[in-house]
């Protein structure tokens, strides 16, 4: 057990050190060099020259790739030109708002999509079961802006039940304080995990439903609401760990829409106005840190599923 | 995922059932009735025929094939030059789907756009499965440092959300159809490289490969010639899901500014664009794009579980 959580953990150490490694090559290899991007086209090679060698640009690229880690380390994201704000500065504003997104995304998504899975699972083959699956491969394949904005259209709209906008405040508690304008992303964000979930609880039910042991439960008068609470979801449920730790980088992705949507200010929307205007270190910052997010969520996505399931063997 | 390993690990029967390699002429198969691979085939095609929706899946998509590469050519609409007399009309007649903001005909900008979807989600599934394909081959038959190594890549990069990854790289280049493509099956390969470096893993100690090696042939014809093969299965499967995951995001970049530029288009282009004109309540530009995105996506993911279905028969019989 020990010796599996230090090999994983290793493992993360590595998949970020190379995903750093990516990452300085995408910065050193921007068209022209990273001066021209801070730069722009207009600058004289002299100026070009001038600031490569102020920022540490003329050195050898191994020694340049250290100084970036070292910094990294330290927290140290690098500038923005363009915002004229460190790096750094506006990760930690924006990085908190879309964990939140995230994380109440995630909430809702399993607080849907496992009692649907469920009851598809019992009810198989009937016209809930089938009208689920359908809705499902909808949510799967319309894109999410789509379905982000035809709820906008039907709540915020028509109905006017809902804002249409995000919360645009600066700190993380004032969201709660105006949680009805969350709502939608939520729910937008949750509509294309709630398709895989509830998919993937339906087949896990289903294959638990035929074990021996729900026999045997059935089989010593145990009542079947009991042996599907009692015995089928503690089993299906252990695996929807993993499946959180592999929709992670989904859920970033699909952040980055839903924020450009409701125009909310998290880490997405700022990488999407960071790329409309080639901010190159801002983009980066950013990538580098949903990267390490990711690696985090999924390494303790395994660990949970290990501490979970009594009958995972390490070999 | 798609595919247990153990198939063909655990299989007792494999190891003597297998045979040559389907690369070989036909006519050097000396021993072997010429009857048996088709077979195998035929077998796999009765199972996807079976599968109702995989049936449905593969017409529609033939279909929709048909619709933007021939329709253009019994529908004929100016796609290139800007009509702002016709612009925004409603459907009727002349313009069955009416016209977009700037008059272009939208039913035949549906063809247009249709192609361009299709074209990039095809070749650049067809790139990353290549690529993916080669990389986990090679790390699952070397195995130790080279699969440490290689993997970690993989890892590193199934990290980083592909969306952010192609958002920075059509910032540094502008997107052209070519350029998409390229762009697309660069990023897109993870999946398959992981998928086939774990059957790569469980081929290599078969002992086809192993004669493979003792006869002096290298390692990379081992690869090439026999484990890359032997994977076709897996890999065509997941093929099909790229296909659509890659028009989906082709989608996304339209709907972040940064897809296609006009007067080219694709079919997330067009929702996109028509997504600006929700108040007016242009229904027409928004609904056919949207539609048909959703049923190229369900009916190529269709194809994709038939096909699964019918390798992992075919898997079954080795």
């Amino acid at each position: 057990m020990i010796g599996y959580l230090l090999r994983r953990v290793a493992q993360s150490v590595a998949v970020v050190l190379v995903v750093t490694i990516i990452v300085f090559l995408l910065l050193h290899h921007l068209p022209g060099g990273p001066a021209r991007a801070v730069l722009g086209n207009r600058a004289t090679p002299q100026q070009l020259a001038q600031f490569s060698q102020q920022n540490g640009l003329d050195r050898p690229v191994p020694i340049q790739y250290l100084d970036y880690l070292r910094r990294w380390l330290t927290g140290d994201f690098g500038f923005s030109y363009k915002l004229n704000q460190t790096v750094g500065s506006l990760l930690r504003q924006r990085l908190p708002k879309t964990l939140i997104l995230n994380a109440l995304a995630l909430i809702f998504t399993i607080a849907v999509a496992v009692p649907v899975g469920i009851y598809q699972a019992v009810r198989r083959n009937r016209i809930f079961d089938y009208t689920a699956t359908g809705l499902s491969f909808v949510c799967y394949a319309a894109p999410t802006f789509f379905l982000g904005l035809i709820l906008v259209l039907l709540f915020a709209q028509d109905l006017n039940l809902l804002p249409a906008e995000a919360p645009q405040s600066d700190g993380v508690l004032p969201i709660f304080a105006d949680f009805r304008a969350m709502i939608l992303p939520i729910v937008t964000l949750a509509l294309l995990s709630i398709a895989g979930f509830s998919r993937y609880m339906r087949s896990a039910v289903l294959d638990n439903i035929t074990q021996d042991y729900v026999r045997t439960a059935r089989s010593k008068g145990c009542s079947s609401a009991r042996v599907l609470r009692a015995h089928v979801l503690r089993n299906a449920l252990v695996p929807i760990a993993t499946l959180v730790g592999l929709s992670l980088p989904a859920l970033f992705a699909g952040a980055l829409v839903t924020e450009s949507i409701f125009n909310f200010p998290g880490m997405g929307l700022l990488f999407w106005q960071a790329a409309q205007t080639s901010d190159y270190p801002v983009e980066l910052g950013v990538v580098l840190v949903t990267a390490v997010a990711t690696v985090v969520g999924s390494l303790l996505a395994d660990v949970s599923y290990v501490l979970l399931d009594p009958r995972v063997r390490f070999s | 995922m798609s595919l247990n390993p153990a198939y063909l690990a655990g299989d007792p029967g494999g190891v003597g059932l297998v045979e040559s390699p389907p690369d070989e002429p036909a006519g050097s198969a000396s021993g072997l009735p010429a009857g048996r691979p088709r077979s195998m085939l035929r077998l796999g095609a009765a199972v996807f025929a079976q599968n109702r929706l995989a049936v449905a899946g593969l017409v529609i998509v033939v279909l929709l094939v048909l619709f933007c590469f021939a329709g253009p050519l019994v529908y004929h609409t100016n796609q290139a030059d800007v009509n702002l007399a016709d612009a925004a009309l409603r459907p009727g007649a002349g313009h069955p789907l009416g016209t977009d903001e700037t008059g272009y005909d939208e039913l035949g900008r549906l063809m247009v756009g249709g192609r361009v979807s299709l074209e990039i989600g095809f070749a650049a599934a067809a790139i990353a499965t290549g690529i993916g394909a080669l990389w986990g081959a090679v790390a699952g038959f070397f195995g130790g440092l080279v699969d440490a190594v290689l993997m970690r890549v993989v890892d590193a990069l199934l990290a980083i959300p592909i969306l952010f990854l192609l958002l920075f790289l059509v910032t540094i280049v502008r997107p052209s159809v070519t350029v998409m493509i390229v762009v697309l099956g660069l990023t897109a390969w993870l999946i398959p490289a992981r998928l086939v470096r774990g059957e790569s893993l469980t081929l290599r100690v078969r002992e086809y490969v192993q004669a493979v090696r003792m006869m002096g042939g290298t390692s990379w014809r081992a690869v090439l010639r026999h484990i890359m093969p032997n994977v076709a299965g897996t890999v065509i499967v997941n093929a099909t899901f790229q296909v659509a995951d890659a028009i989906l995001l082709i989608a996304y970049l339209g709907y972040l500014g940064l897809g296609i530029s006009p007067p080219a288009t694709d079919w997330g282009g067009m929702l996109s664009n028509g997504t600006n004109f929700i108040f007016p309540d242009y229904w027409w530009l928004i609904y056919p794009p949207g539609i048909a995105i959703v049923v190229v996506v369900v009916a190529v993911n269709f194809v994709g579980d038939g096909l699964r279905d019918a390798v992992e028969v075919r898997l079954r019989r080795r």
